[in-house]
């Protein structure tokens, strides 16, 4: 069964159409990526489908529910959780802190028990620390618990809001462009994780430009060119899609080769 | 845990202990008056450093809540026979009302654009207060009945010093107990990134409301504190220039630190009294000194030092 399925769902900027008439299903535990040349949409499509966006038209569908146009914070308690390319980090504060706002939905919201500090709110604040530092410690972060989210490596941030949206328990999780501006090696431990994250039954939609990660760790990847769907496949059938490298490589080079080689 | 609980408390417990240990040295009467009214501006700064600091959303207009809070004690005894206490609280109760009514649509506007709604709300209470004359007095202002609890009257400035002191030390731990609970972690939340909060479940919008709600009693509860004590009111505690003078409280002692806004308040109440040594010159002093802060300590008095001194955050 598809636990998030995306139908003929498109935006337009002005005159832009920034994402038209696209759809996909991504079965559950999958590793699903969206990849494109840079301006092709997936950021956009991810806006989309996380209700940062209201689409003009199309059809969001989680676990078979309609959740088109809902906000993100609905779609939170409906399961789905996000990180963005562009780091959205809580810079005041400690890196437990940061992954406790993400379970933020999964502890007791009594106002006037928040102001008074009962019992109750300091034993959920207990669990909700003890929670985040178990979520540090999968994304390898164990270490920077006590550090301020401002003083952490770009390396590290990455991995934090990953952290973060686990906390939440989503049963989809999209990960816009996690390894973007990370070194080999940081590449290659988020490519675990990513990995990890996907066989403990979480549904993972990953956009990224790593094209040896893509191909490595996805179930399914979804081309995108100009907003609008180019290929859909496995790893294999993309890779060796004629239109795929066509948008990846262009035409104009393989033209100038074939009358250079006459 | 056991330690973060030891911090958490740190704050309010030296505050206690401030406000104890001043009433020790203080040398005379004019000097507990003066120390009272810090402690009332210290009690509308938390409130609005928890809205500002803490949460990241901006009122010019505070002092309107401020100005009806001082007026219902003013008001609901004379008009309708209310024990001043009664009173205070419903003040409280009006604003937290007012606050959740006029908050809902203009929370949903970010930087410069809520800055100028809250200055239209504030505006807005001042001219209702100055011009409602039959009830308010207009700019004359109006008295307020003394404080009278069980056959005891308060009336003298140390009897207010350790009322206001006692508020002032209430707010502080109330906060500080919010900044540390769930609550508090989605407020500084939504400050660093809505779009973040709101992916993890945060409502944004409920949380902004709330904020303000809670800042608005805070600053109504300070404003009927400083009605009693003076036993007289006027339009000017819910005017303009007034919320001016909390966000600068604010700023100056450092945003988001509930130290800090003890430290503003302070700084703000005591040092026009004591630049009158200047004469004439008082008020460019003043203006020179607040540029010299800014200046020097630019994340406001209490973090800036805390970080010169040991990195620590207060």
């Amino acid at each position: 069964m598809s636990v998030l399925q995306v139908e003929e769902i498109g935006i337009a900027f002005g005159g832009v159409k920034a994402v038209d008439h696209v759809s996909f299903r991504v079965n559950e535990g999958d590793v699903f990526s969206i990849i494109g040349p840079n301006g092709a949409g997936k950021t956009t499509l991810f806006n989309l489908v996380s209700g940062v966006y209201q689409p003009k038209y199309g059809k969001v569908l989680l676990e078979g529910a309609d959740v088109t146009g809902l906000e993100p914070q609905t779609l939170a308690r409906r399961g789905l959780s996000r990180t963005f390319q562009n780091l959205q980090v809580f810079f005041r504060m400690t890196a437990r802190e940061n992954v406790m706002v993400g379970r933020h939905l999964k502890e007791k919201r009594g106002l006037l028990a928040h102001i008074l500090a009962l019992p109750a709110t300091a034993r959920q604040n207990r669990e909700s620390a003890a929670a985040a530092d178990a979520y540090l410690e999968r994304v390898g972060l164990g270490g920077y618990a006590d550090t301020p989210a401002a003083a952490m490596p770009y390396g590290a941030l990455k991995r934090l809001e990953i952290a973060r949206a686990l906390a939440a328990g989503p049963k989809v999780l999209l990960l816009d462009e996690p390894a973007a501006g990370c070194n080999a090696v940081e590449t290659e431990e988020i490519e675990k994780l990513v990995r990890n994250i996907a066989d403990e039954g979480t549904t993972v939609v990953l956009v990224e430009h790593d094209m040896k990660m893509v191909m490595r760790i996805s179930d399914r990847v979804h081309v995108l060119e100009f907003g609008k769907t180019l290929a859909e496949g496995t790893a294999e059938e993309v890779r060796t899609h004629p239109k795929v490298i066509e948008a990846y490589l262009g035409t104009h080079g393989s033209k100038e080769a074939a009358v250079a080689l006459g | 845990m056991r330690k973060l609980m030891s911090n958490r408390l740190a704050v309010p417990a030296f505050l206690a202990l401030l406000v104890v240990g001043l009433a020790f040295v203080m040398p005379s009467n004019f000097y507990f008056r003066v120390a009272a009214l810090v402690w009332i501006s210290a009690l509308a700064v938390i409130g609005l450093n928890l809205l500002m600091g803490f949460a990241g959303q901006v009122s010019l207009g505070h002092a309107g809540f401020f100005g009806l809070g001082a007026y219902s004690v003013a008001i609901l005894p004379a008009q309708f026979g209310l024990h001043p206490v009664i009173a205070l609280i419903a003040g409280g109760a009006g604003c937290a009302l007012l606050a959740f009514v006029v908050g809902r649509p203009i929370l949903r506007l970010k930087g410069h654009y809520l800055a100028v709604a809250t200055l239209g709300f504030g505006i807005l209470v001042s001219m209702v207060i100055s011009n409602e004359a039959w009830l308010t007095g207009g700019p004359d202002g109006m008295p307020v009945p003394r404080l009278a609890l069980f056959g005891w009257r308060a009336r003298g400035a140390d009897t207010w010093y350790w009322i206001t002191g006692g508020l002032m030390v209430i707010g502080a731990l109330l906060a500080v107990n919010l900044v540390a609970s769930p609550t508090g972690r989605a407020l500084r939340a939504l400050h660093d990134s809505e779009v973040a909060a709101r992916v993890v479940g945060v409502d944004v919008g409920c949380y902004k409301l709330i904020v303000f709600v809670i800042s608005a009693v805070y600053a109504s509860v300070a404003g009927s504190a400083l009605a009693l004590v003076n036993g007289f009111i006027t339009p000017d505690a819910a005017g303009f220039l007034h919320s001016i003078q909390l966000v600068t409280m604010v700023v100056l002692g450092g945003m988001g630190s509930i130290l800090g806004s003890v430290v503003g308040a302070a700084v703000l109440v005591v040092l026009p009294q004591a630049l009158t040594v200047f004469h004439d010159y008082e008020h460019l002093m003043l203006g020179f000194m607040m540029m010299a802060f800014m200046i020097l300590l630019r994340s406001g008095i209490v973090p800036s030092l805390s970080m010169l001194i040991g990195g620590r955050r207060a």
